[in-house]
């Protein structure tokens, strides 16, 4: 490991504007050049994640230090916000910096860090995989390639109102979207449903838009980009999907507000009894539960799988993966640790503390976890029908590109033909030009 | 930042010249020390200052490696393209460019003008002798000491549509959504948090006006009006033109109120910075380091224009004012005294 001294320089360098940082980027080969990697090397990690909001993080890792003394564990943590996570994980991979050991990936990030070699080929047999549900454990893949091992999911949802749709003679969660729409208008003849919107989902110009157009395209039987990294958005499946959000827009079962809506806008609404559908994360459920009166819903709300054109939808996928740094040092532990770290055991702790999408079949089964978290089963079909975000290395532009367009759809700027027409373009070209 | 006031010319001028070989030899002398105390500064400039900007000039001729497509892998080397990626930003994406660039001019012209306004009020409010002065003081700095990505959250609520702005108005607008009313908000949260900064110049501007020539002013008959343009405007014009020049360069590189506030890659908002910021965290480099030299020569350019044409002293040497030659005739007839 190097001196503090080292990495404090490295630091300094790098807010330089940034500028002064770009010099020190000259890419070379890495330990994965010439066949797989080794992984060898015990002694002292790094841990490097978001902010640890719950703390069972720190509780984790120092249940690791107990036991492995000769190969404790720092954790490093970044700031909640992605962005500048990824940020700083790149910066210390273009400095070649052995700062940073095991990094929390978003299920995002993955083809981007393997294609430009920042994280290391991992030895899949060393791995529980099967065990795993299946679409979460694709998110850590790249060319055939498991480049991360799922820690974490998360899934989208529906949220509804139980007592509502109770009242208004309905006995179950819509399925298809005309379903939703249909079951709105009877909730809204009910007193009790004045003023209030039907649905809402994250549709201001950030990834949660991507998040939740994709959601919508692939719900109506199309995709945004195949398992080649292909777009397919100018198909009559994909025109299905995004009609559907924009005609919702023009007849207000969306309202016009939720165009600036990020997940906690649509929460806050929801929980007020503004909102009969709300599509978020699991996140949301303990929060809206909250019997001290800050949500008026308490009680009287579940969650089901998002709706689809003529059936059951298909959600997009979160969560966070286990990567190991191409530049670092003591690899033997890394493995070690990523193992421990991502195990059954740690999720199921993890869990009993903070809401969340383990990646472990067994967990979505565990009576004690079902009844703290009553989601669980449903969050578990939301994920076997999800389908990975597009998983291109050059990420950061076609979540640009779908924001663009889809916003503009959105909006009314553009026909969503228009709209998906640009897309496709901009798609084909980004694509070519990797 | 650059005072080094002609650190040679003074003790030339005092000494005698009664030896001129020697005063030569004396000059040398004084000037090599000058130059040595002078170094550690220039060290530090070139590190900090030459040395990225050489940098990123020459990043700016480099491309962004591509991808096998047999390994998936990125290739390793970034290509030299030369002028290409300059070529790309007026050409390909020559659109967004200008509309950056448009967005960029527009809101540092409406924001600096208005805080300009809003500021001298201020500090002629600061600078009144009343009660409660110093709790005035200090409200109106408040903004001033509130980080910018936190004044871009608190603004983020207020421009909300259930917030605080909508409720005043009593109207619905989605002020985060493309359309004016997005620059608008950028335009107001800007104001409120840099106009104490302008407000601070100039009241410091103020305190240094004689009192006796308001006296005199008053003597002669001159209104409120009439003393505020013809005695407090152009004493205070030297520190509110290093004020406005400041917040110009400031708001060139507008970065984080528009987004935060409204959001990355929003037409009605982006600037310039967001362009190169959006390049840099796409992991590419060479088209970042383009759009950061487009803006270096501009906010350069800009600079150049205030100096010259406006004679904001920032420098300090030769800025050929009225008050500086005042000031000179001053110093020299203190000195002959």
């Amino acid at each position: 490991m190097k001196s503090r001294t080292t990495r404090a320089l490295q630091g300094a360098g790098a807010a330089f504007a940034g500028l002064a940082a770009l010099a020190a980027c000259g890419p070379n080969g890495t330990a994965a050049v010439g066949g797989r990697p080794t992984f060898e090397g015990r002694g002292p990690i790094t841990y490097v994640g978001g902010k640890d909001a719950s703390g069972s993080v720190q509780a984790v890792i120092d249940r690791w230090n107990k036991r492995h003394p000769e190969e404790k564990v720092t954790f490093v943590q970044l700031p909640t916000d992605p962005d500048a996570q990824r940020q700083q994980m790149i910066q210390n991979a273009q400095t070649k910096s052995d700062a940073y050991t095991v990094l929390a990936l978003d299920a995002v990030w993955t083809s981007e860090f393997a294609a430009h070699r920042w994280v290391d080929r991992l030895p899949e047999e060393r791995f529980p995989l099967r065990q795993m549900l299946k679409p979460i454990v694709e998110t850590g893949k790249y060319r055939g390639g498991l480049y991360a091992l799922p820690m974490s999911s998360d899934g989208g949802m529906l949220y509804y109102r139980t007592d509502l749709l109770k009242k208004a003679g309905i006995a179950r969660p819509p399925a298809t979207w005309a379903e939703m729409k249909a079951d709105c208008a009877k909730v809204k003849r009910l007193p009790q449903a004045r003023g209030m919107s039907c649905y809402a989902g994250q549709f201001q110009k950030y990834e949660g838009l991507t998040v939740n157009f994709a959601e919508a395209v692939n719900s109506a039987g199309g995709e945004v980009t195949d398992a080649k990294g292909i777009p397919h958005v100018d198909t009559p499946q994909a025109k299905r999907g995004l009609d559907f959000l924009v005609n919702s827009f023009k007849d207000g079962t969306i309202p016009k507000d939720a165009v600036t809506y990020q997940e906690e806008d649509g929460r806050r609404d929801f929980q007020a009894g503004k909102l009969i559908f709300l599509r978020n994360w699991p996140y949301a459920y303990p929060l809206m539960a909250q019997k001290d009166g800050s949500s008026k819903v308490a009680g009287h709300f579940r969650a089901a799988p998002l709706p689809g054109l003529n059936g059951p939808g298909s959600s997009s996928l979160g969560g966070h993966n286990l990567a190991l740094s191409a530049s670092a040092e003591n690899k033997a532990t890394a493995i070690d640790f990523m193992k421990f770290f991502a195990g059954q055991d740690v999720q199921r702790f993890t869990l009993s503390r903070a809401p969340g999408a383990p990646t472990y079949d067994a967990l979505y089964k565990d009576p004690k976890l079902v009844k703290q978290y009553p989601y669980l089963p449903t969050l578990k079909q939301s994920i076997l029908h999800a389908v990975p975000r597009p998983r291109v290395f050059r990420y950061g532009d076609v979540t640009a590109a779908i924001q663009q367009q889809a916003y503009a759809a959105l909006t009314g700027s553009t026909s969503s033909t228009q709209a998906l027409k640009d897309l496709q373009q901009t798609l084909r070209q980004q694509s070519a030009g990797e | 930042m650059v005072t080094t006031q002609n650190p040679a010319a003074p003790p030339a001028l005092s000494l005698p010249a009664r030896h001129p070989q020697r005063r030569a030899r004396a000059t040398s002398g004084s000037g090599r020390l000058a130059a040595l105390l002078v170094s550690p500064t220039l060290l530090v400039l070139a590190v900090v200052v030459l040395y990225p900007t050489i940098v990123a000039l020459k990043d700016s001729l480099f491309g962004t490696p591509g991808l096998n497509p047999k390994t998936g892998f990125v290739n390793e080397t970034d290509p030299f393209v030369g002028l290409q990626n300059y070529g790309a930003i007026f050409g390909a994406a020559g659109a967004r460019f200008w509309n950056a660039f448009w967005n960029t001019t527009f809101l540092t012209g409406t924001t600096v003008a208005l805080e300009t306004v809003i500021g001298i009020a201020m500090a002629l409010i600061m600078h009144r002798a009343f009660q409660g002065r110093a709790l005035v003081r200090a409200s109106i700095l408040v903004p001033w000491a509130i980080p910018t990505a936190v004044s871009g959250l608190l603004w983020r609520w207020i421009f909300n549509s259930n917030g605080v702005a909508n409720a005043l108005t009593g109207q619905h607008i989605l002020w985060t959504t493309e359309g004016f009313h997005a620059k608008l908000a950028v335009i107001i949260a800007d104001v409120w948090k840099t106009a104490p900064f302008i407000g601070l110049l100039v009241l410091a501007g103020l305190q240094v006006i004689d009192k006796e020539v308001y006296e005199a002013a008053r003597i002669d008959g001159a209104g409120a009006l009439r003393q505020f343009w013809n005695i407090t405007l152009p004493l205070v014009k030297p520190a509110l033109l290093v004020a406005v020049l400041f917040r110009t360069l400031d708001a060139l590189r507008m970065f984080d109120l528009p987004y935060i506030l409204i959001g990355a890659q929003k037409t009605s908002v982006e600037t310039l910075s967001m362009l190169a910021q959006d390049q840099a965290a796409n992991v590419r480099f060479g088209p970042a380091a383009a759009y950061a030299v487009i803006l270096f020569v501009y906010v350069f350019l800009i600079a150049l224009a205030f100096v010259r044409l406006l004679g904001a002293d920032v420098v300090g040497d030769d800025g050929p004012t009225p008050l500086r030659r005042r000031w000179r005739a001053h110093r020299r007839t203190k000195v002959a005294a």
